[in-house]
């Protein structure tokens, strides 16, 4: 089995096996999405505080989860790259970087909409939105820096020790956002107090899974034309089917 | 100060449009543009390996 | 390598720098200047009422000191690497890290400092009472050192690049959100007339943790950069 992954770690088997793998990925998001919203807001039944706003949270939740393990996973992607200097490990990185950043806004966005109801504002400082907030300017320094290096190699590896950096400061950035937030008396986004009902959580769980198939499916899609555009000098893809056309 | 009595009257739609559809929205364009990047790479692609060819 | 000599490489690298910023005064005047002016702009953009303004106070103190110190980190490495001296220091037998801890030393020395010394009068337009001035001025002297060094990261992986310094406060600014947490929950702490010994401590772990580990960060980017 060992020989089997580093077979895969090369880009032109990968660039294969991803281009299978996706509509696997993208059609059981599909599913499982609609799943999981019929869960969501015709199983599931009205929240004694929250009334319906509360379903919101099966995006809202599954995003913020999303943008947080995506960083960790881009940002050992990049050190991947940076110490074993594995060409697809950067490029995965840089890959994952989009997604992880739209789920971040996607967080936000949702909730801010899941805010005006219960707090009649569009935005709160509590630790949490403070917190993915800052995680989205990470996703958006990384990227920026990524785009204004030309040199392809300077900027896989600036922009992984710049991942690297960022998730050491992470668990340090939210630390002391939530002490910010407690100083403050902010108000923290609990869920109405009681324990969930039981479709409320398989929902959310749907929803979740639903998310990481899409995601892996959107980041396996954009990574294929990293390896395009980054190979593209090499016989290999001149070889290829969809390029000799 | 009506979008907080028209929220408050029809919950779900704000939730489906606000919410959902936004989110959709941003998957469709994430989609569009990962398609569309693959697109224009393999235009790049073809049109190197053509130049290749021809010298 | 004798324990002397490393020190005596960077008194060397901070007399260099010293030396250097001191021929070039008008870099260091405009980032003071700076620093008064963005300032001075939050009471013009949020009317004199004395008791809003006070509340203010430490925020914009150092969220001005913030932006500041990001203006003046582009010139950390950018001479030397414009003039070739950046490339011979990195092929020097020398510890590079101590090289680089001796740039950001004196770098704080010429930028950050005159920032710390400047904000007490500030602080007064904004009727900051004795105690908060001087835990303001405690909480500036650990964090604008660990601005710098942080600062620097930034400086090294941007070094040549055309987005320049904007790009460098959008890596670098997520990055010093604890120290402007801890710096100002502190003034409002002793405000409030609490406890402000946590607030310092975390700010004195972070300088102690910077110092560590930022130089030996800022030498790895600088080889990805100039490679």
């Amino acid at each position: 089995m060992a020989i089997n992954w580093f077979k895969y770690s090369a880009p032109t088997t990968f660039y294969g096996l991803a281009g299978k793998l996706i509509p696997w990925f993208a059609f059981s998001a599909a599913i499982l999405t609609v799943v999981g919203l019929y869960i969501g807001f015709y199983v599931a039944p009205t929240d004694a505080q929250q009334g319906e706003f509360y379903r919101i949270i099966f995006i809202h939740v599954p995003a913020s989860i999303l943008s947080m393990f995506l960083y960790l996973i881009m940002a050992g992607y990049a050190a991947l790259g940076l110490i074993f200097k594995t060409r697809l490990s950067s490029m995965m990185a840089t890959a994952i970087a989009p997604t992880g950043a739209l789920f971040a806004f996607i967080s936000l966005w949702t909730g801010a909409l899941w805010g005006k109801p219960m707090w009649g504002a569009w935005w709160m400082w509590d630790a949490r939105l403070t917190s993915e907030l800052i995680l989205l300017f990470l996703y958006l320094g990384f990227i920026a820096l990524h785009a204004s290096i030309d040199d392809p190699r300077r900027a896989d590896r600036a922009a992984a020790l710049l991942a690297i950096v960022g998730s050491v400061n992470v668990p340090i950035i939210y630390f002391s956002v939530k002490w910010w937030n407690t100083l403050h008396q902010g108000s923290t986004i609990k869920f109405s107090g009681t324990s969930m009902h039981v479709a409320m959580q398989q929902a959310m769980f749907t929803m979740l899974v639903a998310c990481w198939l899409y995601a892996i499916a959107v980041v396996l899609m954009r990574v294929r034309s990293i390896i395009l555009e980054r190979e593209r000098n090499t016989t290999w893809i001149s070889e290829l089917p969809e390029v000799k056309l | 100060m009506s979008l907080d009595i028209w929220m408050r009257e029809n919950p779900l739609t704000y939730i489906w449009l606000g919410s959902y559809g936004v989110a959709m929205l941003i998957f469709v364009v994430e989609i569009a543009m990962v398609r569309h990047k693959r697109k224009i790479t393999l235009q790049q692609v073809r049109l190197l390996r053509n130049a290749g060819g021809d010298e | 390598m004798k324990k002397s000599s490393l020190l005596g490489l960077l008194v060397l690298v901070i007399r260099r720098d010293l030396v250097l910023a001191m021929r070039r005064r008008a870099d260091v005047l405009t980032t003071l200047i700076f620093f008064v002016m963005v300032v001075s702009l939050f009471p013009l953009g949020v009317g004199p009422e004395m008791a809003m303004l006070r509340k203010m106070a430490a925020g914009v103190l150092w969220v001005a000191a913030l932006l500041s110190s990001m203006l003046s980190l582009g010139r950390l490495f950018s001479a030397d690497y414009l003039d070739g001296t950046l490339e011979q220091m990195m092929l020097a037998p020398q510890s590079l890290s101590m090289l680089v801890l001796g740039k950001m030393a004196a770098h704080w020395m010429v930028s950050g400092l005159p920032l710390v010394l400047m904000a007490p009068v500030l602080g007064l337009q904004f009727d900051m009472s004795v105690e908060a001035l001087g835990v303001l001025i405690l909480g500036l002297l650990l964090g604008s050192p660990i601005l710098s060094m942080i600062g620097a990261i930034g400086a090294a992986l941007t070094l040549g690049l055309r987005g320049g310094g904007v790009l460098l406060s959008l890596l670098v600014l997520p990055l010093t959100i604890p120290v402007l947490i801890f710096g100002t929950g502190a003034v409002e702490a002793i405000s409030s007339g609490l406890d402000i010994t946590s607030h310092l401590s975390f700010l004195g772990a972070l300088l102690l943790l910077a110092l560590v580990f930022t130089p030996w960060v800022t030498a790895q980017a600088l080889r990805i950069s100039m490679e």
